[in-house]
């Protein structure tokens, strides 16, 4: 495990833990305080594991007003608090903090109001992104915004992290699909905004606060808008020759004019990996393949499908499937949705990283990281939502072997940098937590920076609402320590900073 | 002078206290000028829309109009990047050339608020964030701003987002700009999300329905699977002459009957899946037994232009306001209004754009509490003679208010661009 630096820990705070937790347990049922080393564990990590920070006491409010009295008492002693949904972020940004309360929305778990008339449901931040779409898929409505780990994520998560999906290109992310929020804010302050209608007037804070990362405010309650399921959905299974002519496919399936509601795109290690894992019966002997999905009216379909094979032919395709029913083309994405599990069969460990670049690049990018992948001497599987050019390098190491982590991490950020580089971010869908935090002087400069610590502060003038997370502060972070230290050295050196 | 009695002061303002920046380093010097100096400035692009929010007096008006031009257009990467103050018309003839277009539709509000017709500029649309008749379907202003550039009211250069779809680098500050009125940021650059134009638009015009059964059938539109991306209302003209909406008038199209009231709704896309998709809703619709009216291509672009530019309006010299509220809600609303104003739907009954003869302030804000009650918000968007001025012309509650202001602060701490414009106080 790397070292990390985080904000600087308040020990005085640590001594006076015990009347904390007897604080806590009275605003809160005592059950609903973990206060014993034994129960915290299980809390120390989310999906970026290699990251590891046992909190000093986690909480599990029931209802919006324990969450608001939480707040307000931490705010008065200065206690530092971390938000967490179901823990499946990538990036970090529910580890916790030596000296912070793990404020955990896992009760949080019931669908309020399912409203057919509005297109819309409301739900407690702690359900699932899947039991949405399962609880008005009956009525055929369905949730758009659909991260790979739907199946365990939370909505609530999924607003702090802004989730997209594999249909993200034609459905938008998750700020383009939700209405209304409840939210409490660092002094206790209970908001709605927002509510059943398209757009609330004055400032967007809807929008401000997706994708926030749990650094504003911690989310109680989403509306989130319901689409009706289109009428036929089919998939193109196209395996090329060569990476270059898989990307140049994407590019000029867009400028034909098409919007597919999804377009993936696998390279051949990965190709093999999921095909071992799921038998999803991919074409084997391409170097890329693309997922190619297309909705709408029968005819339509069909009109677009066509057009899609005829672009792919002149991208030199080697093989062409189109699914026949409904299973063949959940079969198509069975091996995609698998994609990072199947990794997890190549190598010990796997580096998950998250660039979005204009799809012109993609062949440029994918060849870069195959010469940097050679370079490090490590194998990199790659999987992309193509369609809207956001990246998933996977970078295989054995974290057993120190030598081979610090090498991923330089490999991770030299890909980054190249997004960047090629007029991309830095990060598509899984948010900057504390993984990318000092890679955000690629994109941004001083002013920048500022203006968003100042929005924050606006929101939380103490700072207390999970502090070390998404900015570096470079200017104040040499001066508060907040740096990536790895074995006293610090991370990225090559970076500039300022 | 404090700032504050500056900016309660009004002061006639003369040629020599318009400032016409070039660029954004002239942007930054000037707004710098103005921090230190505590000056508040009124901050437009065109004008075309200055009429909407309240009306502030400052010393000195900063125009943006001479930022003007495409900076970068990347078809295949469906992107536009361009400087703030580049007219809409302009965008949408340079993406009309490779068969593109915003999908918002932009609202021309030139006619209604100055007497011809003005789309403004791509900064002043996102500054109002008020986007036309396909709003429920695609998304708003705020859905397509995929990044921007601006100077804030310390005078600091900033940007967020970027050219990408997906990005989620930091506070997602492109949203936040979209509806605040040059009250944050003067805006130097935007990056617009574009899309390839629909191939085809079919509108499907069912007549003479009463408010009750139009809802049913739009509801029943929207939320079938055939895609609609325009769903609308007009009732039959008002009784008297004290309003200026005719929808006989504005609406004169060759294949348009004329039978009572007006519900319509928009197909768009590939040929033959309109025509699929037109099939299946008449069936859905059961309009068989209806007098119906069907736009095709042609005639369907003109109808849906004369929606979202308010044409219906242009010659009123009422009160004009908008109400945007849940779509069930609707007809409940509207009969509490008790045939008081005129008024048409759009987005399904989510929205309702009403003009209201000799409205009295009181009675506007009767409109506003009624509306608030079904979950909605109001806005005046033109003021008439009866009535030229409201204290509150946006709708806001007291926790909003006090997140706003503190965003304001972190954003120009002094107060200085467009003061009052949105909310006194902010």
């Amino acid at each position: 495990m790397t070292k990390l630096a985080m904000p600087k820990i308040d020990r005085k705070l640590l001594a006076r833990k015990k009347k904390i937790f007897i604080e806590l347990k009275r605003i809160i049922k005592p059950e609903n305080v973990l206060d014993h080393e034994d129960q915290i564990r299980p809390f120390e990590t989310d999906a970026l594991s290699a990251y590891k920070q046992r909190p000093f006491v986690v909480v599990f409010p029931e209802n919006t007003k324990e969450v608001s009295e939480i707040l307000q008492y931490c705010n008065g002693e200065k206690i530092k608090v971390i938000p967490r949904g179901a823990g499946t972020g990538l990036s970090g940004g529910a580890l916790p903090l030596e000296d912070g309360v793990l404020l955990c929305l896992g009760k949080f778990n019931k669908i309020i109001d399912v409203d057919f008339k509005n297109k819309c449901v409301v739900a407690q931040p702690g359900v699932t992104n899947l039991s949405i779409t399962e609880a008005v898929q009956d009525n055929g409505y369905y949730y758009a915004p659909d991260p790979s780990s739907q199946i365990a994520c939370s909505i609530g998560g999924n607003v702090a992290e802004n989730s997209g999906g594999v249909h993200s290109l034609k459905y938008g992310t998750t700020t383009n699909n939700i209405l209304g929020v409840q939210v409490v804010f660092m002094d206790g302050t209970i908001s709605r905004l927002g509510g059943k209608t398209y757009d609330s007037e004055g400032y967007d804070l809807i929008g401000l606060i997706t994708g926030s990362e749990g650094l504003l405010c911690v989310i109680t309650e989403v509306t989130v808008k319901i689409l009706k399921k289109p009428q036929t959905v089919k998939a193109a299974l196209i395996g090329f020759p060569s990476i270059k002519d898989g990307g140049n496919c994407v590019s000029e399936i867009i400028a034909s004019g098409i919007i597919p509601s999804g377009m993936e795109m696998m390279d051949k290690t990965l190709i093999h990996a999921t095909d071992n894992f799921v038998k999803a019966g991919y074409p084997r002997d391409a170097e890329s393949m693309l997922i190619v999905e297309l909705d709408g009216t029968g005819n339509e379909v069909d009109e677009l499908i066509d057009k899609v094979s005829k672009i792919a032919k002149k991208n030199k395709s080697s093989s062409i499937k189109i699914s026949k029913s409904e299973k063949q083309r959940l079969k198509f994405w069975a091996g995609r949705k698998a994609a990072f599990p199947a990794c997890g069969a190549l190598a010990p460990d796997y580096y998950c990283m998250d660039g979005s670049i204009p799809r012109n690049k993609l062949a440029e990018v994918l060849l870069e990281i195959n010469r940097l992948s050679k370079k490090y001497g490590l194998s990199v599987a790659n999987a992309f939502h193509a369609g809207d050019g956001n990246l998933h390098p996977l970078i295989m190491y054995d974290s057993n072997d120190k030598k081979q982590l610090e090498k991923t991490e330089k490999l991770g950020a030299e890909i980054l940098k190249y997004c960047v580089k090629v007029g991309g971010v830095l990060t598509g869908e899984h948010g900057v937590g504390i993984e990318k935090r000092e890679l955000m002087c690629e994109m941004f400069n001083n002013n920048d920076i500022e203006q968003q610590i100042k929005i924050k502060k606006a929101l939380d003038s103490s700072s207390l609402l999970n502090p070390g997370k998404v900015y570096p502060i470079l200017r104040k972070c040499a001066e508060e320590g907040r740096v990536h230290v790895h074995r006293g050295k610090t991370k990225f050196p090559d970076i500039p900073r300022f | 002078m404090s700032t504050e009695e500056k900016q309660n002061f009004q002061i006639y303002q003369d040629s020599n206290s318009f400032e016409y920046p070039k660029d954004e380093a002239e942007v930054s010097i000037f707004l710098k000028k103005m921090h230190k100096s505590s000056f508040p400035i009124e901050l437009i692009g065109s004008g075309s829309k200055k009429k909407i929010g309240k009306p502030i007096q400052c010393s000195k008006t900063l125009s943006l109009k001479k930022l003007n031009g495409i900076v970068e257009y990347l078809p295949e990467e469906l992107y536009i990047k361009v400087k703030s103050c580049t007219p809409i018309k302009k965008i949408e003839e340079e993406l009309k050339k490779n068969k593109q277009y915003l999908p918002f539709e932009p609202i021309d509000f030139g006619y209604l608020l100055n007497g011809k017709t003005d789309f403004g500029t791509v900064a002043g649309q996102v500054a109002c964030n008020i986007s036309g008749s396909r709003r429920f379907k695609v998304g708003g202003i705020r859905d397509h701003v995929l990044g921007f550039r601006g100077v804030n009211g310390k005078g600091d250069i900033i940007k967020s987002g970027g050219n990408v779809v997906k990005n989620v680098t930091g506070y997602d500050l492109s949203k936040l700009i979209c509806g605040s009125f040059g009250t944050l940021v003067a805006l130097t650059e935007i990056t617009l999300k574009v899309l390839p134009e629909p191939q085809e638009s079919t509108t499907l015009v069912i007549h003479n329905q009463n408010i009750e059964s139009a809802c049913f059938l739009l509801d029943k539109a929207v939320s079938s699977s055939n895609d609609i991306s325009g769903a609308t209302y007009f009732p039959t003209k008002a009784e008297g002459s004290n309003y200026a909406m005719d929808i006989e008038k504005t609406f004169q199209l060759n294949d348009l009957k004329h039978d009572g009231s007006i519900t319509a709704i928009r197909i768009e896309g590939l040929k033959k899946s309109t025509e699929q998709r037109l099939k299946n809703l008449a069936n859905e619709l059961k309009v068989s037994n209806l007098n119906i009216s069907i736009l095709s291509m042609h005639q369907s672009e003109i109808f849906w232009n004369k929606i979202k530019n308010l044409e219906c309006f242009h010659f009123s010299k009422n009160s004009i306001i908008r109400i945007v509220i849940p779509p069930s809600e609707c007809v409940q609303l509207i009969y509490e209004f008790s045939n008081k104003f005129t008024y048409f739907l759009d987005w399904g009954g989510a929205v309702i754009w009403m003009e209201a003869y000799q409205i009295s302030e009181e009675s506007f804000e009767s409109i506003r509490k009624k509306v608030v009650k079904h979950g909605g918000y109001v806005t005046m968007i033109k003021n008439s003679d009866y009535l030229p001025y409201v204290e509150d012309v946006f709708t806001i509650n007291r926790d909003r208010f006090t997140i706003s202001q503190n965003i304001k602060k972190s954003f120009d701490p002094k107060r200085i661009l467009n003061p009052g414009k949105m909310y006194t106080g902010i």
